[in-house]
C-alpha cells in the first residue's frame, strides 16, 4: 500500500502572534515542529504500512527547514520523504498550498490513501487537506477517528462527529484527515533518529512538480486577508438560584431581555 | 556545560530526555503512590531501543558504553529515580554477562536484553550488606548441575526481570575465593520472590527478596569459572557506580529544575522569592555542586569507556560525590518549596525520598570512602 502523509511545520505554542503589517504568522524566535496534528496522520500512515505493507513517504510544502519536521517524520517510522519549495510559494493561501501539494503528489504517482492532520495549529483553517482531495478528485472523509477496514479497494472508517461517530465506506484512493482520538502517536527509536539523519530527503521547486504558475503562491491565492484578530474571550456564565418556578420564571426573563 | 558527546550520544540524550519529559513525568507521581512497576514505560523505553545503549552491536545493541547508560540513566532520574531504575538496575544486572560472559551467553542473554528484557543483579543478603563476603546462599554441583539454595535480600528488579545474575558461594572453605556468579532465569524451577519491600522511596522501583530452593541451574550459566564470583561483583561494581551516579544526578537536576521554576513564581514581600540573594545563593550552590558531580561522572565513564584498567577509585568518588550532591540538592530544593515543598501535592519531597537510596545501595557512602582510600595508598606504595 502506498501511503502518502501530508504535514506542516508550525510553530510550538498555542499563542501564535500575528504581524498587524503584513497579516501573516510571526515565526521568529519560535521553536518549530510538526503540526500536533498530523503527528497522529504520520502514526497512523505508520501503523498502515505495518498492519498492510508498503511504504508511508511524507510531504511537506514549506521554507528550507521544514526539512527537519521531515526527519523527524523519517524517525518514527516513514520511509521516504519530500520537501516542495520555492521562494514561487510564499504567500499562498489554503487554495493555493492545496494545489501545490497535489500537483507533488500527482508527480510521486500511484497511492492508495493520503493522510492528513485536522488541521493546522497555527492557521486553524481545516481546508487543505479537503482542498488537495478536490485538486486531486478523489473522495475525502475529514475527522477519521478509526481506519475499520480497508479491503478490495475499499476502506471503512469512523468519522468522528460531535454526537459520535458515523461509520463510512469510502472507494480508493481516497484521503482523510484525522483527529486527536485515533491512535497515541509512538516515541522515535534511535535507530530511526539515525536512519532519519542520513535519509535522503528528494526537493522539488516549482519547475519540478508541473503546476500552473499562476495558480500558486499568492498570485494564485484568492484569499485577501484584511485583518486578523482574536474574538474577545465570552464573558462568564451566570446561575440563577432559587426553588425551580422562580428560577424559570427568572430565566425566561432574561432570555426575553437579549431577544432571542 | 559541553560534555563534548558525539553526535550519537547527543541523539540519545535528546530521546532519552523527551521521554522522560513527555512519558516518565506525567506518570511518576502516580507510580510513587502506586508503588508499581511501571511496565508501560519500559515498553516505551524497549522500543526506542534505548535498552540496548550499552550493549555491543554484534548482540543487537547500539554498541555504547557507560558513558551512555550514564545520559540514559541520567535523564530518565530527572523526570523518576525509581522508574529510571528499571533501566539501570538493568544494567547492573547485565554487566557480568557483559564483563565476564563467554559468546554463548551474551548471544543468549545480551540479545534480549537489548530488546528490553528487565535484569537484576543478587548479591545482597540479610547478614551480607557491605560485608559481601559473608554471603551464605550456596550453589552445590551436581552433575551437570548447581543446586543453588539461599535467599538474596532487596533485590531491585525483582519479580520483574526475567534474567538474575547471582552470586552464590560453591566453597566456603575459600572464603572470597569461593564465590561464583550464576546466570538465573526467572521461569526456572526453585526461584521464589519474596514480599515487596516497602520503602522511603524509590518506591516504583521492585526491590523484593529472590529465594532460591534446590533451583537447578545448569553449568553453563556460571559467569566466567567457579571460584571467580568476587572479581565479577567487584568488576560489575566498578562499571555501574557511575550509573548510580548518574541517577543521583538526575535527581538532584530535576529536583532543581523545580525549584528554580517554583523560585521565580512564587511571591513573598511583594516579589518573587528568587529576588532574595538566600534564594539565589542556594540555588547557585545547587547548581555547581550538580555541575561538578556531573563533569565528576561523565569524566569517569569515559575513563571506563576508554579501556582503564582499575577505575574503582575515580568510580567510588563519582558515586560518593553525586549521591552526597542529590541529597544536599534535594533537601535544599524542599527548602526553597517551604512549606509547600513538605507537602505530597508538590514533586520536590518525592526526589529528597528518592535520592537517600544512592547514598546507600551499590556499597554506601562509607564503603566508597574505604575504598577510595584503599586505592589511594596502594598507588601511593605503588610510586615508592
Amino acid at each position: 500500500m502506498n501511503i502518502i502523509v501530508c504535514i506542516k511545520q508550525v510553530p510550538n505554542t498555542t499563542d501564535v502572534k500575528i504581524d498587524p503589517v503584513t497579516n501573516t504568522l510571526i515565526r521568529d524566535g519560535v521553536e518549530s515542529v510538526i503540526n500536533p496534528f498530523d503527528v497522529y496522520a504520520i502514526e497512523e500512515g505508520v501503523r498502515l504500512k505495518e498492519r498492510f505493507g508498503g511504504k508511508v513517504t511524507v510531504i511537506t510544502m514549506g521554507p528550507p527547514q521544514a526539512e527537519s519536521a521531515l526527519r523527524e517524520a523519517i524517525s518514527v517510522g516513514c520511509d521516504e520523504a519530500v520537501l516542495v519549495s520555492d521562494r514561487k510559494f510564499a504567500g499562498s493561501d489554503t487554495w493555493a498550498t492545496s494545489y501545490t501539494l497535489s500537483c507533488a503528489i500527482k508527480k510521486l504517482g500511484e497511492f492508495d490513501i493520503i493522510l492528513c492532520g485536522k488541521q493546522a495549529s497555527d492557521g486553524d483553517t481545516a481546508q487543505v487537506g479537503p482542498g488537495i482531495s478536490t485538486h486531486l478528485d478523489i473522495p475525502q472523509v475529514t475527522y477519521v477517528k478509526k481506519i475499520e477496514k480497508i479491503e478490495n479497494g475499499k476502506a471503512v472508517v469512523e468519522r468522528m462527529t460531535e454526537e459520535g461517530y458515523d461509520i463510512l465506506e469510502t472507494p480508493m484512493p481516497c484521503l482523510f484527515t484525522v483527529v486527536k482520538e485515533i491512535n497515541t502517536p509512538r516515541m522515535p527509536s534511535l535507530k530511526g533518529m539515525m536512519r532519519a539523519k542520513s535519509a535522503q530527503i528528494v526537493k522539488w521547486t516549482a519547475a519540478d512538480i508541473d503546476c500552473d504558475p499562476q495558480s500558486i503562491g499568492l498570485d494564485g491565492s484568492p484569499t485577501r486577508v484584511v485583518r486578523i484578530f482574536t474574538p474577545p474571550p465570552r464573558k462568564g456564565g451566570e446561575i440563577i438560584k432559587g426553588d425551580a418556578a422562580q428560577v424559570s420564571q427568572e430565566l425566561v426573563q432574561l432570555l426575553k431581555d437579549i431577544v432571542i | 556545560m559541553d560534555y563534548l558527546f558525539n553526535e550519537q550520544q547527543k541523539m540519545i540524550q535528546e530521546l532519552s530526555r523527551k521521554i522522560a519529559q513527555e512519558k516518565i513525568k506525567p506518570v511518576a507521581a502516580k507510580y510513587d503512590e502506586s508503588e508499581e512497576f511501571a511496565w508501560d514505560i519500559m515498553k516505551i523505553i524497549a522500543e526506542s531501543d534505548l535498552f540496548g545503549v550499552y550493549i555491543p552491536e554484534q548482540y543487537g545493541g547500539l554498541g555504547g558504553g557507560i558513558t551512555e547508560m550514564c545520559i540514559v540513566t541520567e535523564e530518565f532520574s530527572r523526570a523518576c529515580g525509581a522508574i529510571a531504575l528499571g533501566f539501570a538496575g538493568t544494567g547492573l544486572g547485565t554487566f557480568p554477562i557483559l564483563l565476564y560472559g563467554s559468546d554463548e551467553q551474551k548471544k543468549k542473554y545480551l540479545t534480549r536484553i537489548a530488546k528490553g528484557t528487565v535484569a537484576a543483579f543478587c548479591i545482597t543478603e540479610a547478614e551480607a550488606g557491605s560485608d559481601a563476603g559473608s554471603i551464605k546462599t550456596t550453589a552445590r554441583r551436581e552433575g551437570d548441575y548447581y543446586i543453588l539454595n539461599g535467599t538474596k535480600q532487596w533485590i531491585t528488579n525483582a519479580g520483574e526481570a526475567d534474567v538474575y545474575t547471582v552470586i552464590a558461594m560453591t566453597d566456603k572453605t575459600k572464603g572470597a575465593r569461593g564465590a561464583t556468579a550464576f546466570i538465573v532465569e526467572k521461569g526456572m524451577k526453585g526461584v521464589e520472590f519474596g514480599q515487596k519491600e516497602k520503602k522511603l522511596g524509590i518506591r516504583a522501583s521492585a526491590t523484593r527478596e529472590v529465594i532460591f530452593t534446590d533451583c537447578k541451574v545448569p553449568k553453563e550459566n556460571v559467569i566466567a569459572r567457579e571460584g571467580m564470583g568476587f572479581i565479577v561483583a567487584m568488576k560489575t561494581f566498578d562499571s555501574s557506580r557511575p550509573g548510580v551516579a548518574a541517577q543521583a544526578v538526575g535527581i538532584a537536576q530535576g529536583a532543581f529544575d523545580e525549584a528554580l521554576s517554583y523560585s521565580r513564581k512564587r511571591v513573598q514581600f511583594g516579589q518573587p522569592i528568587s529576588s532574595f540573594q538566600a534564594i539565589q545563593h542556594m540555588l547557585a550552590d545547587m547548581a555547581t555542586q550538580i555541575e561538578a558531580a556531573r563533569a565528576l561522572v561523565y569524566a569517569t565513564a569515559r575513563m571506563i569507556d576508554a579501556g582503564a584498567k582499575n577505575v574503582a577509585k575515580e568510580s567510588s568518588m563519582a558515586k560518593l560525590f553525586a549521591s552526597d550532591v542529590a541529597m544536599k540538592v534535594t533537601t535544599d530544593a524542599v527548602q526553597i518549596f517551604g512549606g509547600y515543598g513538605y507537602m505530597r501535592d508538590y514533586p520536590v519531597e518525592k526526589y529528597m525520598r528518592d535520592a537517600k537510596i544512592t547514598q546507600i545501595y551499590e556499597g554506601t557512602n562509607q564503603i566508597q570512602r574505604n575504598v577510595i582510600a584503599a586505592n589511594l595508598i596502594k598507588e601511593s606504595i605503588k610510586a615508592e
